[in-house]
């Protein structure tokens, strides 16, 4: 309860913001811009499926701003939102200060948007694609030529340009995605899990060019992902689950939210292990992923206690820092594997 | 505390520093452009739309021939062949031009679309460029088809006029074509479904449209009465009507089935049946729905 208690203070600030939190107002109103994402009690449903519930945060400029949640937890539904694909039913979301609901096109002119599913033409060549792309936001002629130039050197296309995109591996096809989505010089690139299907020096290159545009260009960067060592770069994290914002701080200060060390310990029948622990040391343990886990400070001096307590009951026990991983087990009572977010409860 | 009531003003600083200039019309070329160099990248797709047709003419021409009279002529008068000239050119219009607007259902699968979707570009502009595209390829194959006839057969004949009226009638009947195709075919999720409204609705249309055989003239009986109606009904026939109206227009004697609809007539209705498509497509486009996803 301690996770809720949190993210629900976290909301209030947000939610605050708007009508007399001080610093973060006038922080906003000094530098005469407003922040360049604003969602305040964004609600969507599809037929009876609630998507996203009451959803407020605001990301400032020049963030790299992670929505980290598992498959359904309300991400795609957020990214087509805040990309203009679909409309909003209930609540408002402001981009760079104008309204997307009313002023779309607006929107449209100043974001680039980045597909997860290809958003190329695979019968055109590279250049064919970034240009097309170009004429679609208005660009032309030598404006169009240099900064298509410009992007291919950038992202290293240059010597594929005359090659067809189904041609290219998937690395370089996000890579013209990129290019498609940064060919305008937009102020806020959203992006749908950049990473999927990348191999990871390709997930690497994505980096260094999203650090690159943000440094350089001055671009607020909005990603979308369900895979924590990517949530784990962004300056900041919101964590959706079942549409809703259970947490939203930098990474360090999610982990330090969990206080202490986390102990897994392997043993053949859990639920009684993880009962007996919490009965002796007045303490909660709790089953996740067949293993017990729970959360101390002074984790080394908790390993003694516990093998001496029910060392022949023990298989392994480990002992960790808190991880991201740990921080959404503990505000949703989900698990991980391989760094993934999984959908079942434990 | 005074400032709290003062918004920020972001409105000015955004559009200080926009990032483009959106350009409707420049998006619609580039999107027709698309169309075209798709088109002639998809060889098939060249002999599929053409062959057939050419196919068709050739052998209801051969097999028909002989047992075609055209009603109200005494003996003769004009081939088989050259009757179901203006239908064949329309089939092709047809085909491609359907053919061609199929492409928004695999632009929607394969994700380019999305990508147009959030373009600052209004939906017209998207429309525009897709109807634009789909009628210039079917005027190719249709100009195409026509060329070979003119070379190489002796059935049609058309003077420089003629063919100048022709060509611009062809292109109304495209871009009324495709505007029906892609008011079809925007909802729909997979191209198996379009071809289900093909052969039940588009094919139909374009046999009772004079194409394949003439008007009905003096009715008998509820199926013929029903034939009657439903070709006079249906726009496509104005437009097979206005071209073999165009195909004599040197002739006072012209060979013409006796229902043939008056050449302003076919004018205003395949103009209008353009106009009422593009609108459509525009109108059906606009609308933001879910199904705007895959």
């Amino acid at each position: 309860m301690q996770g809720s208690s949190w993210s629900l203070r976290m909301k209030s600030i947000t939610v605050k913001t708007d009508n007399w939190t001080y610093p973060l107002f006038s922080f906003a109103h000094l530098t005469a811009m407003s922040p360049a994402v604003d969602v305040s009690n964004l609600s969507h449903h599809y037929g009876d499926r609630q998507a996203l519930k009451d959803l407020t945060l605001s990301i400032q400029r020049g963030e790299i701003f992670a929505f980290l949640g598992p498959n359904g937890g309300g991400k795609t539904t957020l990214f087509r939102l805040l990309s203009t694909l679909i409309p909003i039913q209930r609540g408002q979301v402001k981009i760079l200060g104008l309204d997307v609901g009313s002023q779309t096109a607006a929107v449209r002119a100043e974001i680039g948007v980045v597909f997860q599913a290809p958003s190329l033409d695979k019968k055109l060549t590279v250049a064919e694609n970034i240009r097309h792309q170009g004429h679609l936001y208005g660009l032309s002629g030598a404006d169009l030529r240099r900064r298509e130039t410009e992007m291919l050197e950038r992202l290293g296309l240059a010597d594929r340009a005359r090659e067809r995109t189904e041609s290219l591996s998937g690395g370089l096809r996000r890579r013209v995605e990129l290019a498609k989505g940064m060919l305008h010089q937009p102020r806020l690139l959203i992006l749908d899990e950049p990473s999927t299907g990348l191999d990871p020096g390709a997930r690497a290159d994505l980096w260094d060019y999203l650090t690159q545009i943000r440094r350089q260009d001055k671009v607020t960067i909005v990603l979308t992902t369900h895979l924590l060592e990517e949530a784990e770069r962004a300056d900041r994290i919101a964590i959706l689950h079942e549409g809703s914002l259970v947490a939203l701080d930098t990474p360090d200060a999610l982990r330090a939210t969990i206080g202490g060390d986390a102990i897994t310990i392997q043993t053949d029948d859990p639920e009684v292990l993880a009962a007996a622990i919490g009965q002796r040391f007045d303490c909660a343990a709790v089953v996740i992923d067949g293993a017990v886990r729970l959360e101390q400070p002074d984790g080394h001096q908790w390993i003694a206690r516990l093998v001496e307590a029910f060392g022949e009951q023990i298989n392994s026990i480990t002992l960790g820092k808190p991880t991201l991983a740990d921080v959404f087990i503990d505000r949703t009572g989900h698990r991980f594997r391989n760094s993934e977010i999984l959908n079942t409860k434990s | 505390m005074t400032t709290q009531t003062v918004n920020p003003p972001p409105e000015s600083a955004a559009s200080a520093t926009a990032a483009c200039h959106p350009r409707p019309l420049l998006a619609a070329a580039t999107l027709c452009h698309r169309e075209l160099v798709r088109f002639f990248r998809q060889r098939s797709r060249v002999v599929g739309a053409l062959g057939q047709p050419i196919l068709f003419w050739l052998l209801f021409g051969a097999g028909l021939g002989s047992s075609f009279r055209l009603p109200g002529s005494e003996g003769g008068g004009v081939s088989y062949r050259e009757y179901f000239f203006p239908g064949t050119l329309v089939m092709i219009l047809l085909f491609t031009a359907i053919f061609s607007t199929i492409s928004i259902i695999e632009d929607r699968r394969e994700g380019f679309l999305q990508s147009v979707l959030v373009a600052p570009i209004p939906r017209w502009s998207m429309v525009l460029g897709k109807v634009l595209g789909g009628s210039l390829i079917a005027m190719i194959q249709g100009l195409l088809f026509l060329t070979l006839v003119l070379v190489f057969t002796d059935d049609v004949h058309l003077d420089v006029w003629q063919l100048a009226a022709v060509v611009a009638f062809m292109f109304t009947i495209a871009v009324a074509l495709t505007g029906l195709g892609f008011t079809i075919a925007w909802k729909m999720e997979s191209t198996q479904g379009f071809h289900a409204i093909m052969s039940v609705f588009l094919l139909p249309m374009w046999l009772v449209s004079g194409a394949f055989f003439p008007v009905p003239s003096q009715p008998s009986g509820a199926v013929e009465w029903g034939l009657h109606w439903a070709m006079r009904a249906n726009p496509l026939t104005y437009g097979v009507a206005g071209l073999r109206r165009l195909m004599y227009t040197e002739t006072s004697a012209a060979p013409l089935p006796p229902q043939t609809p008056e050449m302003p007539i076919c004018l205003i209705v395949t103009l209008a049946f353009a106009a009422i498509m593009f609108a459509s497509s525009a109108a059906i486009a606009r609308a933001r729905t879910k199904g705007d996803l895959l």
